[in-house]
Formats: structure tokens, sequence, C-alpha cells
């Protein structure tokens, strides 16, 4: 069994007084790929934005390879790690937005080269040899020069794997980020994410394509209102569930 | 009329106009700035007395400004500044409260995302703010503030009021007592020319940053 390198342990968090996630625990194991699924408003973005300190949380443990991010102090409130601390596991974390998010300012290259460059002091050589090694990689080796604004969504997204990429997490997670696209570009972007599946890169995936969850990830959480309903295989969610909540939220899908 | 005179002493009077106005850009740009974060801090501390000066700045006449830093600070802070430096100091604090406000609407227009997606790549705060959040929010802001530097070409004229010797007090002056309309001819002409290069400036500046949108 490969070396756990996320655990989150009864995680809470609330906005303005209305708890949004209400104890959730989950572990990642590298080169695993977990899916997150359940329905809108069900905290799955929450709760990645959460381990990606996009969000702060009230409560709970997060730990990254054995290092700390967050624990619960002695009045069972969360306190965080150094200011140095975060920011070296953050490092190791990357996000893959829904909106993509790209620098609309920097050309394809730039915004693959840019943080290797200011964040990590790699050189721009090195740095942009890696970006083209990326960019042959998602299909978009003569879209270097393009700037955001003229690709189209499937595209940006790619990009904007890349970008994470370029960073050498030890993590990726993904915030539904084909929820944004037509179809034929969500399938672009799933080809992406089952190739780097096979490649046993750590993913976390919060997703709304059950297809995809049930060929690809190695564990499904499916999240309703805060909780945890149910962690198992695939099989086990999608198959065999003995769920009633989960059930009904599948069936949707299976009609 | 001695048009050689009238020019030349014209011609100085320009400079003063311009000097004014380029004082003013240099302290109130990144005054403006930090008047913007302030008015945009979370901190009460912070955002109301910023939103007090910007209140003041903007809801009482320039011209009052301009009177106020030259003949108020004597007796309220034993301070005296002269004519041209009182002027500056006026120009600046007040066009630093629009500029802020400007500031402000280009800052809040970057969506968040832009914020984030710097964050989780690594980039520290202000790395995040300069190259990031801040030439976006220049692109944004570029037409309103060709605006303001038009204004403020103009608004130099209000100097006189506390005896700086500028373009429009020289042209009054020679006027007045040469019963004679050419200078106010050619003062326009001046501002013009200069109103033409702010435009023209404002124009490349536009196209330059046009390569994304």
């Amino acid at each position: 069994m490969s070396q756990t390198i996320l655990t989150a342990t009864d995680i809470k968090k609330g906005f303005d007084g209305e708890e949004v996630l209400k104890g959730i625990s989950l572990e990642v194991r590298r080169g695993e790929v977990l899916a997150i699924i359940g329905p809108s408003g069900s905290g799955k973005s929450t709760l990645l934005r959460c381990i990606a300190q996009l969000e702060s949380v009230d409560s709970g443990l997060i730990s990254v390879c054995n290092d700390v991010l967050v624990q619960n102090g002695p009045d069972g409130r969360a306190v965080y790690s150094s200011p140095e601390q975060c920011r070296k596991i953050g490092l190791r974390l990357g996000l893959v937005f829904q909106n993509f998010n790209l620098f609309p300012h920097y050309s394809v290259l730039k915004n693959i080269t840019d943080a290797p460059v200011r964040v990590l002091q790699k050189s721009r050589e090195e740095a942009v040899a890696a970006a083209r090694e990326l960019l042959k990689k998602m299909g978009l080796s003569e879209k270097e020069d393009a700037y955001p604004y003229q690709l189209s969504g499937g595209q940006q997204q790619r990009v904007s794997i890349a970008r994470a990429l370029a960073m050498n997490p030890e993590i990726l997670f993904f915030d539904e980020p084909t929820s944004a696209l037509d179809p034929e570009l969500t399938g672009e972007i799933l080809r992406v994410m089952r190739q780097l599946a096979a490649e046993h890169m750590t993913m976390v995936v919060v997703t709304h394509e059950m297809q995809f969850a049930h060929d690809v990830a190695d564990h499904v959480i499916f999240m309703d209102g805060g909780t945890v309903l149910e962690n198992g295989t695939p099989d086990e969610i999608f198959s065999h569930t003995r769920n009633e909540r989960t059930r009904a939220f599948l069936s949707r899908f299976t009609e | 009329m001695n048009y050689q005179v009238l020019l030349t002493e014209m011609f100085t009077a320009t400079l003063m106009s311009l000097q004014i106005f380029l004082f003013t850009l240099i302290v109130s740009l990144p005054l403006g700035l930090l008047v913007a974060l302030g008015r945009m801090s979370k901190l009460k501390i912070v955002n109301l007395p910023v939103r007090f000066y910007i209140l003041i700045m903007r809801g009482t006449p320039l011209m009052l400004q301009l009177l106020f830093m030259f003949y108020a600070l004597k007796p309220l802070f034993g301070i005296q500044l002269d004519r041209v430096l009182a002027a500056e100091v006026a120009f600046a604090l007040n066009y630093a409260a629009y500029f802020a406000e400007i500031y402000r609407g280009g800052l809040e227009a970057i969506p968040k995302g832009q914020r984030e997606a710097a964050k989780v790549l690594g980039y520290t705060k202000s790395q995040a703010f300069f190259h990031i959040v801040l030439p976006q929010v220049i692109k944004r802001i570029t037409p309103p503030m060709g605006n303001e530097f038009i204004t403020l070409v103009k608004d130099t004229s209000l100097a006189q009021v506390i005896g700086v010797v500028e373009l429009l007090k020289v042209t009054s002056q020679w006027v007045s007592s040469a019963v004679d309309m050419t200078p106010l001819v050619i003062a326009g002409l001046f501002y013009l020319v200069m109103n033409g290069i702010v435009t023209r400036a404002f124009t490349v500046l536009e196209n330059r940053l046009s390569y994304y949108q």
C-alpha cells in the first residue's frame, strides 16, 4: 500500500453561521485518483478550497505529506501552522478551476512559465523548455504565443492544467473542471485527465462527470449537505450502493 | 502689442502650468492607489478616515482647497507654503481622491479568481498585486484616467487664485491691460496643444494595451 499524502480529518467550515462542511474526513494516497461527487451546494468545492487554502477551516486537521497545515488547538478551534509552513504546503498542491482563471494579459507560454520563474526561481530557459513539453502533451504546441481570449474553453482549460503541472505539484485538485464546457470540449479535458491518471498523478476531482468518476477514480466520495454520505470504490458507490440518497442522486445520471 | 514679449511670457507661464501638472501626477498617481487600498480596507479605522478624506476632496471646490492650502495652514498649524508648492499640494491631494475612486473601480472589476489562481500558484500577495492584478487594472482605467489628465491640464489655471503666475493668469493680465483678445485665442491654442498631446499619449497607451481582452 502506497503512502498517504493528504489527510483531512473532521473538517468543519461555516459561512455566516451556516455550516457548509459538517465534519468531513478523507485520505488520499500517492498516485490515487479520488473523485468527489454530489449535488450542488453539498460543500464539495468548499472542501477543495479549504485544502487549497483559499478558505480557512473552523476546525479539523489537514496534513500534506505528513506536514500539518492546520489542526485543532486546545479550545477545539483550528490553528494554522506558520505562514512559511502553509506556503510550503501550498506549493505541493495544484488547483484547476472551473472557469480556468488564466491570466489574460499573459501569453499561453507566459501563463505557464511565470510562476515557475517568479515563485520557484527556475531559470527562464528551464521553465520555457518544461512549458513547451507540457503544451506538447496538451496538444497546444502551436498556441504558445496566443492569448487566452483567442482560445476555446477547452484549450484554455488545458493551458490551465499545464500551468498547474508546471509547478510540479504532488497533488492536483480539479474543481469541476468541465462544468463551463460543452460536451465536446468536456471530452478533451477528460482525455487529458485520464492520461494524467494513467501516469499516476495524484488527483482529487470534484466532478459531475459520473462516467469519468466511475472509470478513472480509485475512490469515490459522495457528499451531500456538508457531510460524506459514502466513501468507497467506484464499484461500491455506483453499482452496489445501499444508501438511499446516493441511489436517488445517481439514478438521474443513469436514466 | 509686442507679440514677442507676449509669447515669451506665455511660454514661461506655460512651463509653470506644466510643472503643476507633472508634480500633481507624480504624487497623486501612487497616492491615489494607496487611498484606493485604504478605501477598500475592511478595517473601519482605515476606511472611515479615507472615506472622509475622499468626501472632502470631491465635495468641496478645488478653488477653496487651493485658498485653504495657501492661507489657512499658517493660522491653523503655523506652516506657510509658498504659492507654487501650496498649489501643487492642493492639486495632488484633490486628484489623489479622484484617482483613488478610479483605481477602486478597476480593482473591483478584476475577478477574484485571478488572485486565487495567483495564490494557488504560490505568488506572494505583492507579486499577485503588481504582476497579475495591477496590469489588468491599468488597462481598464486608461479611458477614465485620460479624462482626468485632460481636466488637470485645464484645472492648473485655478492656481492663479493664490497668485501663481500660470498661463491663464498671464493671458488675462495682457487682455485687460492691452484691451486685445488675441492672447485669449493664443492661450486657448496652448491648452489645445497640451491636451492634444495628452490625448495622443492615451491613444497610444490604449493601443499598446489592446493586445489582450
